[in-house]
């Protein structure tokens, strides 16, 4: 038995008739064609594929796309602006050389970005703790605790 | 598509999903967080041939006060217990503990429900629940019980609940003015289940002895284990490092935790005894500190 859903992805209805048993991530994927959410354990460890459900990180690994028929979602592809721009936690992790292989990026993102609208100046401690939701295989974390860093300081000051 | 297929409701009121349950009862499986039971379902672990998700039943979500009693909807996400100031101002034991459960991305989903339904001997919330003596409000099509946490919690990932039952909220009784909780736990990783842990409570008079105490451990059996001896050694003693130390040994005697490749059964068996010191120990330092 299949059903049809939509679900708000980014701003955009995305609509598709799917058998209960697809994966969030598999029709933000193989449906909406976004692949900017990434697939790493398929068991809520790792959290590449961690994406904003109305507005809170949830593993999309973790839900099938009938129970998030009529949310909204938030994947990595509607954090720039526009196409030339990056948001500003993007181009800070640019800038810091947050990103080496870019696999877990978008789910870091994701989560960071959620991070910073509840808690806009954290400490490095309290950034790394919410960094414990999502493994890197590259670059040590370090980077990636000064590039949320340097967005909150440019978040305020703007 | 990593589970195997499945049939799916996803009732509005919890009278529908009882018909549900009371229709497929061993058949189907509910649907909460989905933080335990999806990753079974990826792996095939877990094949339910249908799945009652029972997320859009609004009522079945927040957290109440009854009668003074604090009343947890089973639907309630961790996040929401985590961040709620009545929890935190009167229970704060819960607060504390549910913390430790998994990452921020996991406490957004997952249940207070499914954690005690899922029944993991390492789960945090189980075992806090055993310190506070919570009752389960449980309801099937044909009747409606209370459980309490003694015999609800059998054995690991088993549960007193018939197939057609559904856990509606947790009761929880508010502790007695002055009481100190905490709890603490050791992990090998940040979010990862506890290779031992203890949820404590505890009530000093003026002198400083113990009026009223209670110890829970997590990973430590195959349910919460209530330290009951530990208990009556301590009440009426003073609260000092001595009979503190001398609790904690108590507390773990004729216990025994599995070995596995993350320790062995002696070394559980210590690092329980530690936390339930370091537990003790907080507890009176914020029992003391509490008017
Ligand atoms: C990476 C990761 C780390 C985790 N770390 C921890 C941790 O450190 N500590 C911890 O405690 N947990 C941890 N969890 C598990 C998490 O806490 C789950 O939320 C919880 O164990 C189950 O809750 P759920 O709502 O997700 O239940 P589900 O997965 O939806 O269901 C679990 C089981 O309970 C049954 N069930 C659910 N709700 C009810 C109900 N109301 N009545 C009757 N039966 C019901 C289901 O049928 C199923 O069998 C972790 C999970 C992940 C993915
Ligand atoms: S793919 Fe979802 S957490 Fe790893
Ligand atoms: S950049 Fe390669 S996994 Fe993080």
């Amino acid at each position: 038995m299949t059903r049809k859903i939509s679900i708000e992805i980014n701003g955009r209805l995305a609509e598709g008739e799917v058998e209960p048993r697809l994966l969030l991530a598999d029709f933000i994927r193989d449906v909406a064609g976004l692949t900017g959410t990434h697939l790493g354990c398929e068991h809520g460890v790792c959290g590449a594929c961690t994406v904003q459900l109305d507005g809170r990180p949830v593993r999309s690994c973790l839900m099938f796309a009938v129970q998030a028929h009529g949310h909204r979602v938030a994947t990595v592809e509607g954090m720039a602006p526009d196409g030339d721009t990056l948001s500003t936690l993007q181009q800070a992790f640019h800038e810091s050389h947050a990103l080496q292989c870019g696999f877990c990026t978008p789910g870091i993102l994701m989560s960071m970005e959620a991070f910073l609208r509840e808690e806009p100046d954290p400490s490095p401690a309290s950034i790394r703790a919410a960094l414990a939701g999502n493994l890197c295989r590259c670059t040590g974390y370090q980077n990636i605790v000064t590039a949320v860093r340097l967005a909150a300081d440019r978040m305020q000051s703007s | 598509m990593k589970p195997a297929p499945f049939e799916y409701d996803d009732p509005q009121t919890v009278a529908e999903a009882l018909d549900l349950l009371a229709r497929y009862g061993d058949e189907c499986k509910l649907l909460a967080g989905g933080q335990s039971l999806v990753p079974l379902m990826n792996f095939r672990l877990a094949r339910p041939g249908r799945l009652i998700d029972i997320n859009r039943i609004d009522s079945l979500s927040g957290i109440k006060r009854d009668d003074g009693m604090l009343v947890i909807g089973a639907m309630t996400r961790h996040s929401a217990v985590e961040h709620s100031t009545e929890v935190a101002g009167g229970w704060p034991l819960l607060t504390e503990a549910v913390g430790w459960v998994g990452h921020g991305q996991i406490r957004n989903r997952g249940t207070v429900g499914g954690s005690v339904a899922h029944a993991d001997p390492a789960a945090e919330l189980p075992a806090a629940f055993a310190a506070l003596d919570a009752t389960f409000r449980v309801q099937a099509k044909r009747a409606s019980r209370l459980i309490g946490w003694e015999q609800f919690f059998v054995s690991e990932f088993t549960t007193a609940l018939a197939p057609d039952e559904l856990v509606v909220a947790v009761e929880v009784p508010r502790p007695q003015p002055g009481v100190g909780a905490a709890f603490v736990e050791y992990a090998r990783r940040h979010g990862d289940f506890a290779l031992g842990g203890a949820a404590v409570t505890i009530k000093l008079d003026a002198g400083g002895h113990c009026e009223a105490v209670s110890i829970a451990l997590l990973s430590a059996g195959p349910a919460p284990v209530r330290a009951t001896s530990a208990e009556s050694m301590l009440r009426g003693a003073i609260v000092d490092q001595a009979s503190i130390r001398a609790a904690a040994v108590e507390a773990t005697r004729g216990l025994r935790p599995t070995a596995d490749l993350h320790g062995s059964t002696e070394y559980r068996l210590r690092l329980l005894q530690t936390m339930t010191q370091r537990a003790l120990i907080k507890a009176a330092e914020r029992a003391k500190a509490t008017p």
